[in-house]
């Protein structure tokens, strides 16, 4: 499948938003949380600063979610897991309502329930949760009802390379291959489970070789490449949504942060994550596209001020809300 | 304890105490090993096992998949062969992907057995917010194993109760849930409350499950509390002193067995109870305690109705706001503990 010049230029420029996105938050997320603004004895301070919590950063995983969501209508499903912020932004989620939830701000997506990993747009059909392994079985849903709905529209698992063994994705690929669902399992393989990597947890070196079992195809892409990933997730959506079923791939892709800000990454070595970084998708592609005279400077530089200026506005609406009234916390248990 | 006062302490952390009474009785009992996420290089996402992979080795100290209901079942078919395995399921709120094998057959296999066999293992997990962690990983939950027949619930409020309550555990031929607060575990990177990190005895000591400790000692009402909220109870005592209200605190240690005896015998002295609890509060911890108290006005003196303060029945909100709001805070402690003292019952 051959992506157009407008799929490429979106890929490019969503790749730049996302990159844009988790490095500011890389550092949003540090202010107030170091001595000496802390309590005395802490190194770090989780729960201090204007975005309190756990916080998964994506930086070096683009080309997953971009070379998937390129493919996708509105009225597809995502469902991501804790690490999905380039989930979220592929799929068109609002992003200033986004960041304002991930401040706990009362004009967020959940308004301030949820945090960074419990984003919900239903607009645009996109979920993300806590519990390693969860998102499957719930794409199978989403599946189940467009095929009920006499809909064409397909849903997409992401989740990490650790929450293929858990026994939900087991579940899930059974439960999808049984009954022919329009989904697509999307295992992102960026070697590591927080500290355990993928060696050590996993008895087969490719999920991919896994789909074997459920009965459906399992592709597994070995590059983090947006343009590889485009190919082999062009096939799979378009096999879902005519009716053929499910596929799953695994990309091996790279994590540039570690597991959570805070993270000491002590069993990581030394400098792997500055290592990855000299095959930083983001240029691959930008040197693709100049190739094929795509893109030139002037072009760049227009299409980085452009995501700027979206990045930073969503920031500065995060930051600038006002947070939600403390009783607040008693209303949406129920539906009503 | 079981021990007399030994001559050396050191200040630990909660932390470092679960690790060292897990690492004594490694070094005693060669059937006790330890498995969960990241328990190996990691030391353990709360540090409960910093320092034992690099003592007992990968066979003793097992880092596994994400494959909880993997872990639990295997923890039980160890155990049940003799081996005294230590679970650790990284935060209590991951149960849900694992608790067939915790309820229906780690619970239950004894009883089912008619005693024959045996499941001697801890599970260890990791409780409470106040952090901004959110619905899915700030949960305490402590009462819906206590709920199920069958599992010892332990859940320290400081390190040398951690040390003498772990050693038992472990020891203890039932299973065991052993639940330690996250913002108490002394840890280098999440505020904490002073109290937690104290003297703990180098050598093995045990603390029997089922006694409460009294925190301290007051005649005008009685704080029953546990865990991260005995250190909240004692900032809101001291604020108590200061107007002049004598508070005592129970700090229950363990669920199950449930000191009863501490809780009537205190709200006999004191005649009013206030619950400080940071699980739910329907159907909980609070109910239990509010229900003893309750079976037992035949014999008690109350000079006010019984008060519990918990999350109000909504799951922990992200928001700052909304969650120091759903989680009881010291002010919160104090305000109810002035209202019980405010009521007049004819
Ligand atoms: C059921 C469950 N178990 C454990 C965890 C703790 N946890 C959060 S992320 C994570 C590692 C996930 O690894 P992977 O699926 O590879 O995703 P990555 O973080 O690499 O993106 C773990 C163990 C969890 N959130 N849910
Ligand atoms: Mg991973």
């Amino acid at each position: 499948m051959q992506a157009t010049t407008e799929q490429l230029l979106w890929m490019y420029e969503k790749m730049i938003e996302i990159r844009e996105y988790e490095e500011t938050m890389s550092r949003v997320y540090l202010e107030a949380k170091l001595p000496p603004k802390i309590q005395k004895g802490l190194a770090f301070d989780i729960g201090a600063g204007p975005v309190p919590g756990e916080m998964h950063l994506a930086g070096g995983q683009e080309p997953v979610a971009v070379g998937v969501c390129a493919h996708l209508r509105r009225d597809d499903t995502v469902v991501g897991a804790h690490r999905s912020h380039h989930f979220a932004i592929a799929k068109n989620v609002d992003l200033a309502a986004m960041t304002a939830e991930i401040f706990g701000k009362a004009t967020g997506l959940g308004r301030g329930k949820g945090g960074h990993m419990h984003l919900f747009d239903p607009a645009v059909k996109f979920s993300c949760s806590g519990i390693v392994g969860a998102g499957a079985p719930q794409a199978c849903g989403a599946a189940l009802a467009a095929k009920k709905l006499g809909s064409d529209a397909v849903a997409i698992a992401f989740f990490g390379e650790g929450a293929a063994n858990q026994g939900a994705f087991h579940e899930a690929l059974n439960l999808a291959a049984l009954w022919k669902l329009p989904v697509v399992f999307v295992v992102e393989d960026n070697k590591y489970g927080i500290s355990v990597e993928k060696s050590a947890s996993t008895a087969i070196a490719s999920n991919a070789d896994r789909a074997v079992a459920y009965g459906m195809p399992g592709v597994l892409v070995e590059k983090n490449d947006a343009l590889a990933v485009f190919e082999v997730a062009g096939e799979a959506v378009a096999r879902a949504r005519r009716g053929d079923g499910p596929t799953l791939i695994e990309v091996k892709t790279d994590r540039y942060f570690g597991h959570f800000q805070g993270d000491p990454e002590t069993y990581r070595p030394k400098g792997e994550a500055k290592d990855l970084r000299q095959h930083d998708p983001i240029p691959a592609l930008a040197g693709l596209l100049r190739s094929r005279k795509l893109l030139d400077d002037e072009a760049e530089a227009a299409l980085r001020a452009r995501v700027s200026t979206r990045v930073q506005a969503a920031y500065d609406f995060g930051r600038n809300s006002p947070y939600p009234d403390p009783q607040d916390a008693l209303l949406h248990v129920f539906a009503h | 304890m079981s021990t007399a006062t030994p001559a050396t302490t050191r200040c630990l952390s909660m932390a470092q105490a679960i690790s060292e009474a897990t690492a004594q009785e490694m070094a005693r009992d060669s059937r006790v090993f330890v498995m969960g996420e990241d328990v190996g290089k990691y030391g353990g996402i709360f540090s409960a096992t910093t320092g034992l992979l690099d003592k007992f080795g990968p066979e003793r100290v097992m880092d596994t998949p994400i494959s909880e209901t993997g872990f639990m079942g295997a923890a039980l078919g160890a155990a049940a062969e003799g081996l005294r395995p230590i679970s650790e399921l990284m935060f209590v709120d991951f149960f849900g992907v694992c608790f067939d094998q915790i309820y229906n057959h780690i619970a239950k296999n004894h009883y089912m057995s008619g005693g024959h066999c045996k499941y001697p293992l801890v599970i260890t997990t990791g409780i409470g917010g106040g952090y901004n962690d959110a619905a899915q990983h700030s949960q305490c939950l402590y009462s819906i194993f206590a709920h199920v027949p069958g599992l010892k619930v332990v859940v320290p409020s400081n390190a040398y109760d951690a040390k003498g309550l772990m050693t038992s555990a472990i020891r203890d031929d039932n299973p065991v849930v052993f639940l330690y607060h996250k913002g108490i575990m002394g840890l280098s990177w999440m505020s904490y409350f002073e109290g937690s990190t104290n003297e703990v005895p180098e050598e093995q000591y045990t603390i029997p499950f089922g006694q409460a400790r009294i925190v301290r000692t007051g005649s005008d009402v009685t704080i029953v509390t546990l865990s991260q909220m005995v250190h909240k109870s004692v900032l809101a005592a001291e604020a108590l002193a200061a107007e002049g209200i004598s508070a005592e605190i129970v700090d229950l240690r363990t669920l199950v067995p449930l000191d009863r005896a501490s809780v009537l015998a205190s709200v006999a002295k004191t005649g009013r109870l206030l619950v400080a609890d940071e699980d739910y509060l329907s159907f909980g911890l609070s109910g239990e305690i509010a229900a003893l108290v309750a079976e037992n006005l035949d014999t008690l003196r109350l000079k006010a109705p019984v008060r519990r303060l918990a999350v109000p029945d909504v799951p922990i909100p992200f928001s700052r706001p909304l969650e120091q709001f759903a989680i009881p805070q010291v002010d919160n402690i104090v305000a109810s503990v002035r209202g019980l003292m405010a009521f007049k019952l004819d």
